[in-house]
């Protein structure tokens, strides 16, 4: 399989994904999903001007992703799939997109409305209705910020954030 | 508004205020440089932070990683900002020059930075090297 993480973190491209995960995983391309993103070329150019010549950034909104995931997973290059929010990602799953792929949760941070669970994710309430949604799908989803630390699945998850 | 040129140095960890502790340690000087450290911050936060620090005043923004977060939000600042440079890879040398030259226009501070961003590793396994092996 060729789509290596697929992380939901608010930071989208930075130094946890590009050197944390993908010096320790290898890294060919990243593919950002995000509606607003995909209309925004400077924006675009913004995260590409940051990244390493050997590393390809493509930003296609949720259809465009979801019809193309198939070639990622069966690309001989390595790539990884991030989205800034848990609803896009959700979204990405119900178009099918991510069966038998794992959902890692790398980053949300604190606004107004969510309280810490992890020193990395701060959860409201539309964020556990969310991880619901996941788990009633029967999606493998956990949170772990960088390959070497403890990887914390839904379920003890939804336990913190309901605690 | 001041036509002086402030620095601004934002990285990962304590990596600025370390940095900025280093500055003074060296120099006595920090006037004209102020940190930021990202953590726990949203990009959204980080962005904003960073915009309240440059304020109108010309600014270079320095930071670590170019794929990094902070360098993220300093290009958004830029974008909307003229007045504003990035420099991403800071080191002590370039802050150093910056501390002793920040009253210069920005573009000749950016020119004097140019040329300083090299950086010095030594090692060779030539024998009539002055720094053998090192």
């Amino acid at each position: 399989m060729a789509i290596l993480l697929c992380r939901v973190d608010d930071r989208l491209i930075h130094g946890q994904v590009v050197v944390g995960w993908g010096s320790q995983l290898g890294l060919d391309f990243l593919v950002v999903v995000d509606d607003e993103l995909s209309a925004s070329e400077w924006e675009q150019d913004l995260y590409r001007a940051g990244l390493p010549d050997d590393i390809e950034a493509r930003f296609p909104d949720v259809e465009a992703a979801i019809r193309e995931f198939p070639d990622w997973k069966a690309s001989a290059q390595r790539g990884f799939v991030l989205t800034r929010d848990l609803a896009t990602m959700r979204r990405l799953a119900e178009g099918g997109a991510l069966a038998e792929v794992e959902i890692n949760i790398g980053g949300l941070h604190d606004a107004p409305g969510r309280r810490r669970i992890l020193p990395y994710l701060f959860l409201g309430d539309e964020d556990r209705e969310e991880l619901l949604r996941f788990q009633r799908a029967g999606s493998a989803v956990s949170a772990q910020d960088l390959p070497g630390a403890r990887k914390i699945k839904l379920e003890e998850l939804l336990n913190l954030a309901s605690g | 508004m001041s036509d002086e040129v402030q620095g601004i140095l934002v990285g990962h960890g304590k990596l600025a205020e370390g940095m900025l502790d280093a500055v003074q340690e060296i120099t006595g000087l920090g006037e004209g440089l102020v940190t930021l450290d990202n953590e726990g911050l949203t990009p959204e936060a980080l962005e904003e932070r960073l915009g309240q620090l440059a304020g109108d005043q010309p600014s270079v923004v320095f930071v670590d990683l170019p794929s990094g977060s902070c360098a993220f939000a300093a290009r958004r600042l830029r974008h909307r900002q003229a007045n504003v440079a990035v420099v991403c890879g800071v080191n002590l040398p370039l802050l150093l020059d910056f501390i002793f030259h920040r009253t210069l226009p920005l573009d000749e501070i950016i020119a004097r930075l140019r040329t300083h961003v090299g950086v010095s590793i030594e090692y060779t396994t030539d024998g009539d090297s002055p720094v053998p092996g090192r």
